[in-house]
């Protein structure tokens, strides 16, 4: 059975010379990226809690996009979605991105709402 | 005519099964689609999480403040253990595509080692999954809940830091007994009751004038409000009505309880993804011992396995960030 992996991450600027070294370079990757999460985590830079992006702090944003990029290496990389056809991984990966925008979209509009009905109404709920 | 019978019988082949547009076989595709609509089950939950935190945006619980301890150390650790746990199941994510590489190399022994490691990676977070739990509803310092079903902590005004109930309650002499089912309607009963009474803990605060009160609501900072002792002894004495210790469904001496609902349920179903990830695991890992994908020619049945193993990674990178980081 052949088994063909294409062996470059970061669209060609890395490339491994086996399946098994390119598995080790994506842990390496994945490893940084959980590490700067957690020192940022620890840390909270004042400058990235400080300032907002969309109502949203920073720091927050940076964990944002980097859990994205690791879910991408998990998903092209360790589940081989980088090989399989251009179908498959658009019916996998467009549908749940799809979906998932919409729906985080349409709850946390509606959270924000209840939150400023509660913050501006007459009625104390803090007793 | 030569042509138009060509086009039948590849026509007949097209959708008599022969033909894989995907290129991928019928075992792979299902666990993918199962892989897509259980993604959206978890988005679901995560949006639901989102959904709640954005209604109590002002008064949600500080992870960092949640989450503080490792086993077998004592002290304050915001963070370390969870980064533990994400990098074990990482780390098993690796031996797993490592064993589905090997299988893809016929190499039996490989195969059995990796999916070994692999397991006993699941293994370690299942039980460290547990371990938090445990602590998590244990508790750490106890609170009091108000009338409204807020949260009042407790900290030492000069150090700035968290007290716990038992460094100043009093005691009091008390006939307060836990209500059981015997002696009243059969339903009707009360779980074990805390280590204090309201009162002793009123008494001990207005004891201990190094006291304060932080309640729930976030100042412009993201930090939790802290009262002065004035206004500390208005709250307690005007608005507590419950001693708090740990977690549970309904009360939660972090904050808000639906905080405490959330972690359960998520990390609930996400620690029993791992739970039926490892089951599945050790029955592929017998499988193999047995040589039956020796015998099948190939080791398909480990790299479908490995795709759900590597879902359940990707959940909980997701966990991670949006309970622990954001």
């Amino acid at each position: 059975m052949a088994h063909e992996h294409k062996l470059e991450i970061f669209r060609g600027l890395l490339k491994f010379k086996s399946n098994v070294t390119k598995i080790w370079g994506v842990l390496i990757v994945l490893s940084i990226v959980t590490a700067v999460e957690v020192v940022l985590g620890i840390y909270k830079p004042e400058s990235l809690t400080e300032n907002t992006f969309i109502r949203m702090k920073l720091l927050n944003w940076i964990f944002i996009i980097l859990t994205i990029f690791k879910a991408y290496y998990i998903t092209w990389d360790f589940m081989h979605m980088r090989d399989e056809v251009k179908g498959l991984r658009r019916a996998v990966v467009w549908t749940g991105v799809f979906l998932i925008l919409y729906l985080v979209f349409i709850l946390l509009t509606e959270g924000d709402y209840i939150f400023n009905v509660y913050d501006t109404g007459f009625q104390s709920w803090d007793f | 005519m030569d042509a138009t019978v060509t086009n039948t019988t590849s026509e007949g082949k097209t959708w008599g099964g022969g033909n894989k547009p995907l290129k991928a076989s019928y075992g792979k595709l299902m666990m993918w689609f199962f892989i897509v609509s259980d993604g959206l089950s978890f988005s679901g939950f995560l949006a639901a999480y989102g959904f709640s935190r954005f209604k109590f945006i002002d008064s949600w619980p500080i992870a960092d403040e949640v989450f503080t301890h490792v086993p077998f150390f004592h002290g304050n650790y915001p963070m370390i253990y969870v980064a533990f746990m994400t990098f074990v199941l990482i780390m098993s994510s690796v031996t797993m595509v490592l064993a589905v590489d090997a299988g893809h190399h016929m190499k039996k022994t490989k195969v059995i080692w990796y999916m070994f490691f692999t397991i006993i990676g699941g293994a370690i977070f299942v039980g460290s999954q547990a371990w938090e739990w445990a602590t998590f509803i244990k508790g750490d310092y106890g609170a009091v809940e108000t009338k409204g079903g807020k949260i009042l902590q407790f900290l030492d005004a000069e150090t700035g830091k968290r007290v716990a109930l038992a460094d100043f309650a009093t005691t009091l002499p008390s006939e307060r007994v836990g209500h059981e089912r015997k002696n009243g309607i059969w339903y009707d009963s009360e779980g074990a009751l805390p280590s204090y009474t309201i009162e002793e803990i009123k008494a001990g605060f207005a004891a201990n004038s190094n006291l304060l009160i932080r309640t729930q609501t976030l100042t412009e900072k993201g930090e939790k409000t802290i009262l002065s002792r004035d206004e500390s002894l208005l709250r307690l004495n005007r608005d507590a009505v419950a001693v708090v210790e740990g977690a549970n469904l309904i009360h939660n001496e972090y904050g808000t309880p639906l905080f405490a609902d959330f972690f359960f349920f998520i990390t609930g179903f996400h620690g029993f993804h791992v739970f039926s990830g490892v089951i599945i695991n050790l029955i592929i890992f017998f499988n193999v011992i047995l040589g039956t994908y020796e015998r099948r020619g190939h080791y398909e049945m480990v790299e479908k396995v490995g795709l759900y193993w590597h879902f359940v990674d990707l959940v909980w990178v997701f966990v991670f960030t949006f309970f622990y980081l954001v």
